[in-house]
């Protein structure tokens, strides 16, 4: 033991200095170093555990893609917010476009107000064109445009999860 | 002659089953009194000692025991209120309009609730105001201003976390917007927001995870700052006064010892 080797009697500056010109651990410092290690392990371990268990594997979450229904239901020049998926659906002369109705600044849902012809976000006031494009308030980017094609049943599909760039019409 | 109702205390407190838990002896004398708070599980954080007009109104405002008396109200009616609501979704809103409308008394605890939540904050905020301007920050009392400041942190999440537990379109759309600026963090921003909301959008389990956040975790990690906070009263020499500092005062001894 480290208390062998040094009797009590020996200055501990001296003890010190020994230690540190032989530059050897003694068994105690060994131990100590070994444990605090083993902790830092264990302390990264429970680290990388405890990020893995707080993100679910599973998400009962809906599907991306999104059945809009058929093209005759919107009529021409029309503008319709659904609000469960929260999808603009725009029937404009260049054809049918989807909007992603949710609001670039914090997330919240917005909408159509005909009377304008703007879509408003009821949280912070931000508002876009029928296209889109931010026209007022702190919304950072413009509404983007979704992904949509005509399914073979003749509906029209919306996939939330990709956005493209603006101005690509689906005619039917 | 009819004994008075102090007798029968002083009787009580005589008796076996008094002194076995209660250890400080019989008697009222400073001695007596000052082993019955340092020999009390829950009171011996606090000073054995402290002058007279410390403990008046004028010196704090009483604003930091306020905020504690809001914070044991909010457990009280919480744990209450644990009773009848379930935190998933949509149950929990029907739970919240029951609570309202069918449970006795659930109108009355859901806002006992809600409104001491509001007075907490508010209370949180004048007591860091008051401490502030007096300058009771100042050393030796700086460790506790800033427990003081992760309490103020702690009060601001619990009633963030609470917000979203009425599970109405308020809710929703408040935690949305939190939890859309919590992504605003450099690099990391969306991947706290996950680990946040348990997934990609407000739902169950944002709302279990709240709950959890809300009823478990929040309460005992203030609970034991709000330990630390009362011993450091004690540690940093009382409840700060003007006339109790050095440089102030030049020729009086204080009344009891700074333990």
């Amino acid at each position: 033991m480290a208390d062998d080797k040094h009797p009590s009697s020996q200055a501990p500056d001296k003890l010190a200095g020994e230690t540190s010109d032989r530059n050897e651990l003694d068994r105690r410092e060994f131990f100590v170093r070994l444990g605090l290690g083993s902790l830092g392990i264990a302390g990264a371990g429970s680290v990388a555990f405890g990020y893995q268990f707080l993100s679910p594997n599973v998400l009962f979450e809906p599907s991306p893609i999104v059945n809009m229904g058929k093209p005759e239901s919107f009529s021409l020049d029309s503008v319709t917010l659904n609000v469960d998926t929260r999808v603009f659906l725009v029937h404009s002369q260049e054809g049918f476009f989807a909007l992603n109705a949710v609001c670039t600044h914090l997330g919240c849902l917005t909408a159509w107000k005909p009377e304008t012809n703007t879509i408003a976000c009821p949280c912070h006031g931000s508002k876009f064109t029928r296209e889109g494009v931010k026209t007022d308030g702190p919304a950072p980017k413009p509404l983007p445009w979704l992904r949509m094609w005509v399914s073979d049943d003749g509906d029209l599909m919306v996939d939330r999860a990709t956005e493209i760039r603006p101005m690509q019409f689906v005619r039917v | 002659m009819a004994r008075t109702v102090s007798s029968y205390f002083e009787e009580l407190r005589a008796s076996r089953v008094w002194r076995s838990v209660f250890r400080s002896g019989v008697g009222s004398s400073t001695l007596k009194r000052s082993l019955a708070v340092q020999q009390n599980v829950f009171l011996h954080m606090l000073p054995t000692k402290v002058r007279a007009r410390i403990v008046g109104f004028s010196a704090t405002w009483y604003l930091g025991t306020l905020t504690l008396g809001t914070f044991l109200v909010l457990v009280v009616t919480g744990i209450l209120l644990m009773l009848y609501y379930h935190p998933s979704a949509p149950q929990a809103y029907a739970d919240t309009k029951d609570l309202q409308f069918v449970v006795s008394s659930g109108f009355f605890l859901r806002n006992l609730h809600r409104w001491s939540a509001h007075a907490m904050v508010f209370l949180v905020f004048a007591h860091m105001f008051r401490v502030f301007y007096r300058g009771a920050y100042r050393p030796p009392r700086e460790f506790n201003w800033v427990i003081g400041v992760f309490l103020l942190l702690l009060t601001l999440l619990l009633s963030y976390t609470g917000y979203l537990l009425p599970w109405d379109q308020l809710a929703f759309w408040a935690i949305t917007v939190g939890s859309n600026i919590a992504s605003a963090v450099p690099v990391v921003g969306n991947k706290i927001r996950f680990l946040m909301l348990g997934g990609h959008f407000v739902n169950a389990n944002a709302l279990l995870r709240f709950y959890v956040l809300h009823c478990v975790i929040l309460p005992l990690a203030a609970f034991l700052l709000v330990t630390v906070h009362f011993w450091r009263i004690r540690k940093d020499g009382g409840l700060y006064s003007r006339r109790s500092e050095p440089d102030v005062v030049t020729n009086s001894s204080p009344a009891g010892p700074n333990l």
